[in-house]
């Protein structure tokens, strides 16, 4: 059966990883070709590497950085960071990435998600949404980082973007990104019976029963986390261990 | 060894070249008529929508070279799909290598819709899915259950021909084997020790 992926996220500013708490105070947490390759042995089901390099060198570095990772990497992995275009979704593909994930430009632009699914497919391009929950009771999209608010409502823009061709969604909730606190399970649940792709819950994920809240109550396809990993708060193998416990389908590795 | 990888509209042939590099192995990617037919292997990947693909095939008269290859042929996901007799994707005639027809999961709806409603099926299947049933020495090392990734919306049926199982929504071919020519749904390349251990036993083979 299908099982239920567990996917580490590395954020990338010039090269190395880093991890911010609700999107501020950066710490550098190593080398992300190191960091994902040890991640992908320890049984890892996919990798999310996102550049936040803020230049205007960006491209080229994203498409470097996928020329570091690709022949060390044996499981997907995704980027993102600041795509715009089908050129440079073309290049990094080229080099072995097998997602990209969109974010602001999508927003800016909704036709990018239909023409990159048109030409590259929809396996592989993910939508990622940064939303937070507003006093008003409502999730709105938030662009650039979580800088700048839109009027958008997550639950209409996720399902504009699936019809225009997303393939998947990285959903962070930007109120619970950072927290340990875990994850928002409510918007990610009504993401998930909504939606007809797979989506991805990201932000809060602290202890193996946050993740263990979020497949059972929050239905999530894949659970994304970040600094847990990183600084060896929590492993993956012992992360799947509870789960399979907890009789939730996952992966292990048959070998170690 | 010389390996050909077949050269067309669509593929993530760069992470097939770095998964052979990984288990020591170099290939040519390459459209070439006479290269592809001398090759001691070839590998025919794929990512995309099989229409597409097949006309490409047709106008470089790469579809009657595949058909008559004697050597070891492994078709990947697409691949696998556009050896099969037809494909529901755009009502295709594809390979016709193996006899199996390919149907999309999403049609599957009527006869299943409550079991798709309360496990959640997405379409397309991403993710991790177990093997089972596995024969041929395609499988040689690799344990009954173990793991493989797939991305797909479209699968082949279940046949005589069917050298490894999977289960989504229903029962369906993960592997397929007919003489010189093997297919597989999963993504070795992408499928960590599991996919290299079945990408060395082809080029075993």
């Amino acid at each position: 059966m299908l099982t239920k992926r567990i996917i580490p996220c590395l954020d990338i500013r010039d090269g190395r990883t880093v991890k911010g708490i609700n999107f501020e105070n950066i710490r550098d947490a190593g080398d992300p070709v190191e960091l994902g390759a040890r991640y992908a042995m320890e049984g890892a089901d996919e990798l999310v590497f996102l550049d936040i390099t803020a230049t205007v060198e960006r491209r080229k570095t994203l498409s470097e950085l996928v020329n570091r990772i690709s022949p060390h990497i044996n499981i997907p992995f995704t980027v993102g960071g600041g795509i715009s275009s089908a050129a440079d979704v073309q290049v990094l593909l080229n080099n072995g990435a097998d997602k990209v994930s969109v974010n602001s430009a999508a927003v800016k632009n909704p036709a990018l998600i239909a023409e990159l699914a048109r030409e590259f497919g929809s396996q592989c391009v993910v939508l990622a949404i940064d939303t937070r929950l507003e006093e008003d009771g409502n999730w709105y999209v938030y662009l650039n980082g979580g800088r700048v608010k839109t009027e958008l409502h997550c639950l209409d823009w996720a399902k504009q973007a699936v019809d225009l061709g997303a393939g998947e969604i990285l959903l962070t909730s930007m109120n619970h990104d950072g927290t340990k606190q875990g994850f928002a399970l409510e918007i990610t649940r009504q993401l998930s019976e909504t939606l007809s792709v797979p989506v991805i819950a990201s932000g809060g994920g602290g202890i193996a029963t946050h993740f263990a809240d979020v497949f059972n109550t929050g239905k999530a396809d894949a659970a994304l986390a970040a600094s847990i990993f990183h600084f060896k708060e929590l492993s993956i193998p012992d992360l799947k261990r509870y789960l399979q416990k907890q009789g939730i389908p996952v992966r292990y590795q048959s070998t170690s | 060894m010389n390996i050909a990888i077949v050269k067309y509209n669509a593929g993530n042939i760069q992470s097939v070249l770095y998964a052979l590099e990984r288990i020591g192995a170099t290939a040519d990617v390459t459209d070439d008529h006479d290269k592809i037919a001398s090759a001691d292997k070839v590998i025919f990947p794929g990512v995309g929508e099989a229409s597409t693909a097949m006309n490409y095939l047709k106008e470089r008269g790469l579809d009657t070279v595949i058909k008559n290859l004697h050597q070891p042929v492994l078709g990947i996901c697409l691949g696998m799909q556009l050896m099969c007799s037809h494909s529901d994707e755009n009502n295709t005639p594809c390979l016709g290598i193996f006899e199996g027809k390919v149907k999309w999961f999403g049609a599957l709806n009527n006869d299943n819709e409550e079991r798709i409603r309360k496990d959640n099926f997405k379409v397309p299947q991403i993710g991790w899915n177990n093997i089972f049933n596995l024969r041929t020495s395609l499988f040689t090392n690799v344990p009954e259950n173990d793991f493989c990734y797939f991305v797909h919306g479209y699968y082949a049926d279940s046949a005589d021909e069917t050298i490894a199982t999977a289960n989504y929504i229903i029962p369906y071919s993960a592997a397929l084997n007919r003489n010189n020519f093997y297919g597989v749904q999963f993504h070795p390349e992408k499928s960590a020790t599991t996919g290299e251990q079945i990408l060395k036993n082809f080029l075993n083979i």
